[in-house]
């Protein structure tokens, strides 16, 4: 409260001045390193999760500049099983599963459902100095010898190689507390942080999409704890649970790593969906098309994501009736997805659709979705699955889904709520040229990876029969123009806080609470505390004055 | 300002001896403020849960699959020492209790009592671990200094597991129902040590006087743990000592 009275003594004796916000409100390092805000600790996880998502890229590169000729450009196999480890942990664990909800789900959800802060603070500062040991570990792990087990740690090789295999799976750990504390901090702050009149069916899509993942942050994520643990133990002292010299079982690995592994592909996803629901409507300025089928259908796949995990051990020895099963209820989350997919579809539908930049890579998510939810459906599929196990068809799919879908999805919302962080504006003209590179050069990474999968390249592989090697080279190709599009985008977005064009109140339209606070928001949010008597994506109530005022 | 209105007790009035709470900036009530922190903190217990239910599956996993090892490995623990620990937890978990009431009734040095007699409770319930742990490692079934050894690939033979009397060596597998055994009481000793320095750190806020009707959310959330902890040693007791 007092941080913001001598703000407004400043505006009416100098007007020039800029308002105080949570940017300039304190400036020493020590404001920042242990501040309790939500939008700084979502600054700084938006620093650190690019980082590690620059860091993974250079790995994705070089793993395709490898592969350019068929027996391996640059490493030794070994180098080579190190490099795509590095990629997909990194990935994985330091970017796409931490990135929204710590960066944008931190900053946004609370503005969205109209609170001060989220409800355990302290907390939320601690995920992140998880997040940034994890991180530490990881690269730890690196200088220790690295790692060569794939991120998905299959025991009984994880069991046996030379490698810092504890190292890294104590940073798993770790990382893990960090997601689950996350997910705790948000389904606290939607039970007991919404302003007056904020009710459930109120909610912008993007808090709902938030809370369906912190449930399954909280769920899922003890088992995956609990596993990289016992790989740890069984390296330091033989438990012998996943040893098949011992007795153990390294299937039950599988069902443990997999029953977190599915619904953590959910934990990834859910946020992006939150993402483009919220877009979809804003730049379409159009209230949303199935507002509670989409709300419903977030915790529809929460719940079902449970129940499929048997869907990625199907060569693994599991029975037949299992097998049948999982292949079954694999269908069912395909219900729930396409409902979200045909309503964002008819949202843009005769909508006054603006064609600004996070609305292209929206389009772009939905078409790149697609492609990657169907051909989920047909892996989940049984007797298609064994033919397709292991092959580069996964690969393809599953990148359509973790960066043509989920990455693309981050870059969306970073592009909408980049004016409502920052209050200035990036280069719109670069970043349409950056998301039409980033649409090409992704298809042409992965769409080759579909072909050549379904003709039986193996995944993984250092070195390819040659018959391989035009689909092989078409995908180098296009991760190139793919890394070149997001280098355009990091070098605009960064240019643009040294530009500092400024942006307008309210850049886009929207009618959520996130825009009706002040650019960029104060310490505490709002200057009082909001009471929504609206429906939730209103129009009616847009006030243009905004769209043309510049920000404080 | 109290939560426990509903509960009909008389609640007496903060005193000089206690310290005023404020309620954090971003609370609009103190009945907010304590909502948010016991839902958070029941989650966070859901996860331990979670958490401890991974090795309660391979738990049940492996006595399926070598029912035999897991007979006579049970045989092998002393249920008498096994059901004292439960004795222990159970009381502390009752003195919890009352400290927790004691807090919220703003009687300072009785809480002070009930938390001092917990952490004596989880004290000896250490005590009795260390006297199991040690017989054991005497027995050759855990030799902790050989924890760290690794496994012999000409015996097939992990280590630290010896068996000195032999007493495994008719069933398969034989080190498998100790190693289950020690990393599952392993945590859960882990949670105890955790949990009686939550309970200690609680005890020195209410010698400062900072716990009363109007707030004693620490108490009663370190109290949640302290069952937490009671309460899975609950299943681990039957299933490792009695179970045949
Ligand atoms: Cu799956």
């Amino acid at each position: 409260m007092t941080t913001n009275t001598p703000a407004v003594d400043v505006q009416t004796t100098q007007p020039k001045a800029p308002r105080e916000n949570y940017l300039n409100c304190t400036t020493s390092f020590k404001s920042w390193a242990l501040t309790l805000d939500h939008k700084r600790i979502g600054l700084m996880y938006l620093i650190g999760t690019s980082l590690a998502f620059l860091a993974g890229g250079v790995f994705a590169l070089l793993v395709r500049l490898h592969l350019w000729e068929p027996e391996g450009m640059l490493f030794s196999n070994p180098t080579y099983n190190q490099i795509f480890t590095l990629h997909g942990a990194f990935m994985v664990f330091l970017f796409v599963i931490p990135a929204i909800p710590g960066s944008l789900g931190n900053i946004v959800m609370p503005l969205m459902v109209g609170a001060k802060d989220v409800a355990l603070p302290k907390l939320n500062l601690l995920s992140f100095y998880l997040w940034v040991i994890g991180a530490v570990m990881a690269v730890a792990a690196i200088v220790m010898g690295g790692f060569d087990t794939g991120w998905t740690f299959y025991a009984p090789y994880s069991l046996y190689t030379d490698q810092a295999v504890v190292t890294i799976g104590l940073a798993i750990f770790v990382l893990g507390f960090s997601s689950i504390f996350t997910g705790l901090n948000f389904i606290v702050t939607v039970h007991k942080l919404r302003a007056p009149g904020m009710t459930w069916f109120r909610m912008p899509l993007f808090v709902w999409a938030i809370y369906a993942t912190a449930i399954l942050q909280v769920l899922a994520t003890p088992v995956l704890g609990i596993t990289v643990l016992l790989v740890a133990f069984e390296r330091l002292y033989n438990v012998g649970i996943f040893d098949p010299r011992l007795g153990g079982d390294p299937v039950l690995f599988e069902h443990f790593f997999w029953f977190y592994s599915h619904p953590a592909v959910y934990i990834m996803v859910l946020p992006a969906f939150g993402i483009i629901s919220e877009l979809v409507t804003v730049h379409s300025r159009k209230p949303l098309f199935g507002y509670k089928l989409i709300a419903f259908s977030s915790i529809a796949i929460a719940i079902i994501s449970f129940l499929v995990w048997g869907h990625h051990m199907f060569t693994s020895g599991q029975s037949t009736y299992a097998m049948f099963a999982f292949s079954f209820l694999t269908f069912f989350v395909a219900i729930p997805t396409a409902i979200k997919e045909f309503s964002w579809v008819a949202t843009v539908w005769k909508g006054s659709v603006a064609l600004n930049s996070p609305m292209l890579y929206t389009l772009a998510f939905l078409i790149i979705f697609a492609i990657g939810g169907l051909t989920g459906v047909i892996l989940g599929a049984l007797n298609v699955d064994l033919h397709l196990h292991d092959t580069y068809f996964v690969v393809a799919h599953f990148h359509y889904v973790m960066m043509g879908s989920i990455a693309l999805a981050f870059f969306a919302g970073l592009h909408h709520w980049w004016p409502k962080m920052f209050g200035i504006m990036y280069n719109e003209f670069q970043a349409k040229i950056a998301c039409a590179l980033i649409f090409i050069g992704f298809n042409a990474t992965f769409l080759p990876q579909f072909v050549m999968g379904s003709r039986g390249m193996p995944r993984r592989y250092a070195t390819y029969v040659p018959e391989y090697a035009d689909y092989h080279k078409a995908s180098t190709i296009g991760a190139m123009i793919l890394g070149t599009g997001v280098a355009l985008m990091v070098f605009y977005l960064v240019a643009s806080l040294f530009i500092r064009k400024k942006a307008k109140q309210n850049q886009w339209g929207g009618v959520t609470l996130d825009w009706m606070c002040p650019t960029p928001p104060p310490h505490l949010n709002f200057d009082e505390e909001p009471q929504v008597v609206h429906e939730v994506y209103d129009y009616t109530t847009l006030d243009y004055e905004t769209l043309q005022r510049d920000c404080d | 300002m109290s939560h426990d209105d509903h509960h009909g007790v008389m609640i007496p009035a903060p005193g000089p001896e206690f310290v005023a709470h404020e309620v954090a900036h971003h609370f609009s009530t103190p009945v907010q403020e304590f909502q948010a922190g016991k839902l958070g903190f029941w989650l966070f217990l859901a996860t331990e849960i979670l958490l401890f239910g991974g090795l309660f599956a391979a738990y049940f996993y492996f006595h399926e699959v070598f029912p035999e090892t897991f007979r006579v490995g049970g045989q092998q623990l002393d249920w008498r020492l096994g059901a004292l620990n439960t004795s222990v937890l159970l009381l502390s978990s009752w003195t919890m209790a009352m400290g927790v009431r004691s807090a919220q009734t703003s009687q300072k040095s009785k809480t002070m009592i009930y938390l001092v007699l917990t952490v004596l409770g989880a004290l000896g319930f250490m005590v009795i671990k260390f006297i199991e742990y040690s017989a054991k490692n005497e027995h050759g079934l855990i030799v902790f200094s050989e924890l760290f050894s690794g496994y012999d690939e000409v015996t097939g033979q992990v280590a630290w597991f010896k068996d000195y009397h032999g007493v495994m060596k008719d069933v398969a597998h034989g080190h498998m129902f100790f190693a289950i055994y020690l990393t599952m009481t392993a945590i859960h000793g882990l949670h105890v040590i955790i949990g009686a320095i939550a309970i200690i750190y609680v005890l020195y806020g209410t010698s400062k006087g900072r716990y009363h009707a109007g707030y004693y959310l620490p108490v009663d959330l370190a109290g949640l743990y302290w069952h937490l902890v009671d309460l899975i040693w609950i299943f681990l007791f039957p299933l490792l000592y009695l179970v045949p």
